[in-house]
């Protein structure tokens, strides 16, 4: 399929969708120079899907806008189609498709005539419009809704939309610009099921990059971006082949999960342990099995088996962690000792924002010392619970109690005890890195020594110290998500919430991130948090997954995978279990 | 590409963005709801005219002279006088805003007025508000001689003036304010109309980022130009049809031009208000700035320096050079001079040309700023 050609045109036959030589990348913010792209020299073949692979600030938008000729490179050469994107500009977008990351759907026209206006623009003619508009809107389910507005639909089918006015007249590249960010889980298998479908019947050449790093699984071929360099270019198989024989699975009915990924990711030879459900997932650094019973010495119960390797295990070998950079000490916070009852109630709690139904009478309780995880797409009601719960927000109806402090009475209170860490990791940009600390500090009431004291131990735990002066929004991503965190700690709060905390950024922080939470749980801090990568939720002791405003289904993960158990599918991963449960009567067909 | 693609594209455009004017409540606001409220706002809330002007006359001794003196002021529109015995009251009354005056007569007036050497009127004005002062000072001297007249003619003689002004005014014979406002209020309604409107909806595109969807697109900056300037002209053409139905049949300004000129010189206007509306969206790319932007280069401007309310020749020099690069100050003239005087080519043709000059500059800044490009 790789080498599958359309020359319809000889002069135009080409051996490659795209062609990146020595590209590089540089923008101005302010006085900082970012380098998007250092010398990228790349091919993409034709007639498969070729994944664009890293975390956020990896380079993958300016890629993909250099590809459609909307930005220039500032040294190399780059040609799409056979074509150089300097000179043929014009030339190359009438062959190709492009979806930027938000799709420029037009809120307050209808899906029909989005539709009609893509298919203008692209010069579709109208004889062949009635049957291409019939197949695509066949293929995204959006055939009953045409006349609805683009912006009253839901996230999903938003996408499946932008996507449809894309494909209007059938391009011969394809370039989707994280197509799959913040979609459910549904929407995102459809979604591929869309693109895969195209690309077997017209033989189209797809560039589709993602931070999703299993849908890197899902791609003919992957580039591994990390920080504008090109880390490693194949089939997805031959990463994860690296490893074979190096993953295993662990679990030992003598500790906890927390406590033993923390002893195994201390022992020698390990290169990554993560929890997945009531397992821990080991990556060895060489091929020697690993040596339980010397790590866990007088644990019980230890069970050891091996599992195939994934695409994101060599992207955590390549980013290379032997030792983290900045190790996670054990000594977070000094929490009151733990008193009785629930740290947070919640009982029929509805949020309304006038006829919309936001939060529908959702009742869930979160014990002390427990990580709960909120799942769900876009739109599904995780934030606004979340706003409700750390007072930011009135609630409609119903009753919460965190803390031990209702809601209703005393949001105050409960403010002065909680900890929120937001998605857009809420700091102050103008501001150092110390500013932004004694900032925090005080409004949450810290000063004098107690203060001084707080800031240090912040700079130090979160290795900060090197950053002191510079300004927050100059800092990387991993490095803002660190001082947000650490401001978030500074008053020593009893619970924790965590609204997207790890969107975007790479496995590696992502890994230091877990790593604290879970020290901060095993000390006794309450921690709620909401995410949508799957993978997440099997930090979790408990989730409960969300749509639509209401709780799906509430349990640990381990449970929840036990309820979408059938024969065809005897170990559904959370995202299968997820699927199942949304849709409980509709057997998939991707 | 054909040139049938690129009547398609255009006309989809422009489809898309007429289905979207309809569909967005604040774009029918601007065009229409807006100049209803400014005109309504400054045809009848603002007037130049200085009409019931409360004053103070102080009478120290009554007789039938201060009578038939104060009845004079009594008997005009211009002013509502109240009669008070003592100063004291009267000075207090001005201190508190509420006179703008004082007509003083002494005890002696009946006397000294038979007198050779006539009897002096004290006359105090609040001159806080400059224009009202000068406008009082002048009413009370009106008023003044009309009285001396009359009572010359009461004793069967005339008033012996060696000069006689014999007033003509011209254009707005009545010398109603409104006639003067209201065309000049247009100039404005327009300048935010074409520019206000236009950078926002540009930006708005670049903020949800349909124009980096577009600009993959076969479309050619050509066409994503004219599909914005065509909806917006003939939006701009409909709010100025209204503005000059309101002003022609609700404030009675007269139009002594013809229309088609005011046709012409108004579409002329609103080519320049469009492409200044498009080069501030197409430099900063983001709604909050480019409402910022318009507001102050273009409204501001429009409202202090075009001489729809403040008179060009009475600004200081260098203030005087800066109005040439406003537009409205144009657009302003021609208005005036179309509806209150009539066709007079010498005052048309020269601030037309400006106009046009001033369109195509602004269109060759745009066409060069706008790139198929992010950058």
């Amino acid at each position: 399929m790789k080498t599958a050609m359309r020359d319809r045109d000889e002069n135009n036959s080409t051996e490659a969708a795209l062609e990146l030589n020595a590209v590089s990348k540089t923008f101005t913010s302010g006085k900082r120079i970012i380098q998007a792209l250092d010398g990228i020299s790349a091919r993409i073949s034709l007639g498969c899907i070729t994944g664009l692979i890293g975390s956020d600030g990896a380079g993958k938008t300016t890629l993909m806008r250099l590809a459609a000729g909307l930005l220039l490179t500032d040294s190399g050469q780059m040609k799409v189609l056979g074509r150089d994107v300097a000179t043929e500009a014009l030339a190359i977008q009438a062959m190709l498709g492009y979806m930027p990351q938000r799709f420029g759907l037009y809120e307050d026209l209808s899906v029909q005539e989005n539709l009609d206006l893509y298919a203008d623009l692209q010069g579709l003619p109208l004889a062949e419009r009635p049957s291409r508009y019939a197949e695509l809107m066949h293929m995204t389910g959006l055939a009953t809704f045409t006349r609805r507005l683009a912006g009253q639909l839901s996230g999903g089918m938003k996408q499946k939309l932008g996507l449809a006015c894309t494909l209007v007249r059938s391009p011969q590249l394809l370039l989707l610009d994280e197509p799959t960010v913040g979609v459910d889980p549904v929407s995102r298998r459809e979604l591929w099921a869309i693109i895969e479908r195209q690309v077997e019947s017209t033989q189209m050449s797809v560039l589709l990059s993602t931070a999703y790093l299993d849908e890197a699984e899902r791609c003919a071929e992957v580039l591994l971006l990390h920080e504008g360099k090109l880390l490693s270019q194949g089939p997805p198989a031959e990463f994860s082949n690296r490893l074979k024989g190096r993953t295993y699975s662990l679990s030992a009915t003598g500790l906890t999960k927390r406590e033993l990924q923390r002893r195994l990711s201390r022992a020698p030879g390990v290169l990554d342990a993560l929890i997945q459900g009531e397992h821990v997932r080991l990556v060895m650094t060489n091929h020697e099995p690993p040596d339980v019973k010397h790590m866990l010495l007088g644990i019980e119960g230890v069970e050891l088996s091996a599992v195939p390797p994934r695409f994101e295990d060599s992207f955590v070998e390549m980013l290379g962690i032997n030792t983290p950079k900045y190790p996670v000490s054990d000594s977070h916070t000094s929490v009151k000792p733990i008193t009785g009852g629930a740290a947070i109630e919640v009982q029929d709690l509805t949020r309304c924002f006038g006829k919309f139904v936001a939060v529908d009478s959702v009742s869930f309780n979160v014990g002390r010392g427990e990580v709960f995880g909120l799942l769900g797409a876009n739109g599904a009601g995780k934030t606004t619970t979340f706003r409700m719960l750390c007072g930011l927000l009135p609630v409609s109806s119903g009753r919460a109690s965190v803390a031990g402090v209702d809601l209703h009475q005393a949001a105050a209170t409960a403010r002065a005890r909680i900890g929120y860490m937001s998605q857009r990791f809420s700091l102050y940009g103008q501001f150092s890195v110390i500013q932004n600390l004694r900032f925090f500090g005080s409004a949450y009431g810290l000063n004098g020594v107690h203060r001084q004291s707080r800031i240090d131990w912040a700079l130090q735990e979160f290795g900060l110290a090197s950053e002191v002066d510079s300004n927050s929004d100059a800092l990387s991503l991993g490095y803002r998500q660190r001082l947000s965190m650490a401001c978030a700690l500074l008053h020593e709060p009893e619970i924790l919430f965590l609204d997207e905390p790890t969107s975007g950024v790479d496995p590696l922080a992502r890994r230091e991130f877990w790593r604290r939470i879970n020290t901060l749980a095993e000390q006794g801090v309450t921690v709620l948090v909401t995410t949508h990568f799957m993978e997440e939720a099997e930090y979790c002791d408990r989730l409960a997954i969300m749509a639509a405003g209401r709780i799906l289904v509430l349990g640990s993960p381990a449970e929840i995978k036990t309820k979408a158990q059938t024969v065809s599918q005897p170990t559904p991963t959370l995202e299968d279990a997820f699927i199942r449960l949304i849709q409980p009567s509709t057997e998939l067909q991707a | 590409m054909t040139r049938g693609g690129s009547t398609m594209r255009l006309r989809a455009l422009v489809r898309k963005e007429f289905l979207q004017i309809l569909r967005d409540p604040s774009s029918i606001a601007i065009a229409f709801v807006m100049p209803i409220v400014l005109l309504l706002l400054f045809g009848y809330g603002v007037s130049l005219d200085a009409k019931n002007v409360p004053v103070a006359l102080v009478i120290d001794q009554p007789s039938a002279d201060t009578a038939s003196f104060s009845s004079a002021f009594y008997a005009t529109d211009y002013f509502k006088p109240i009669t008070l015995r003592n100063m004291q009251h009267a000075e207090i009354a001005l201190l508190a805003g509420e006179v703008d005056g004082i007509v003083h007569l002494r005890a002696d007036f009946g006397r000294d007025l038979r007198h050779a050497g006539g009897a002096p009127v004290q006359v105090i004005v609040n001159g806080v508000n400059a224009n009202t002062g000068r406008l009082v000072l002048g009413y009370v001297n009106g008023v003044w001689s009309t009285w001396l007249q009359h009572q010359a003619e009461m004793r069967g003689g005339t008033l012996d003036v060696p000069v006689q002004v014999e007033q003509r005014v011209w254009f707005n014979s009545e010398l109603r304010s409104r006639n003067f406002l209201v065309p000049g209020l247009i100039a404005i309604i327009m300048t935010l109309i074409g520019a206000l409107l236009t950078a926002l909806v540009v930006a708005r595109e670049w903020e949800r980022g349909t124009f980096e969807a577009l600009m993959v697109t076969p479309v050619s900056i050509t066409e994503l130009m004219l599909g914005k300037m065509i909806p917006y002209f003939v939006l701009g053409t409909g709010s100025m049809l209204l503005s000059v139905v309101m002003a022609l049949y609700l404030f009675d300004v007269p139009l002594r031009g013809s229309f088609w000129v005011l046709w012409l010189g108004s579409s002329l206007f609103l080519l320049v208000a469009l492409g200044m509306g498009m080069l501030i969206s197409t430099v900063t790319k983001n709604q909050f700035l480019a409402a910022q932007v318009a507001i102050i280069v273009t409204f501001l401007p429009a409202f202090l320096l075009s001489g729809f309310i403040f008179e060009i020749a009475s600004m200081p020099t260098v203030v005087q050079i800066i109005t040439h690069i406003i537009p409205a100050r144009y657009f302003v003239a021609l208005l005036q001079t179309l509806f209150l005087a009539g066709d007079v080519w010498s005052v048309i043709l020269p601030n037309a040309l400006a106009l046009l000059l001033m369109a195509i500059v602004f269109f060759v800044l745009v066409w060069r700023k706008s790139r198929k490009r992010l950058e």
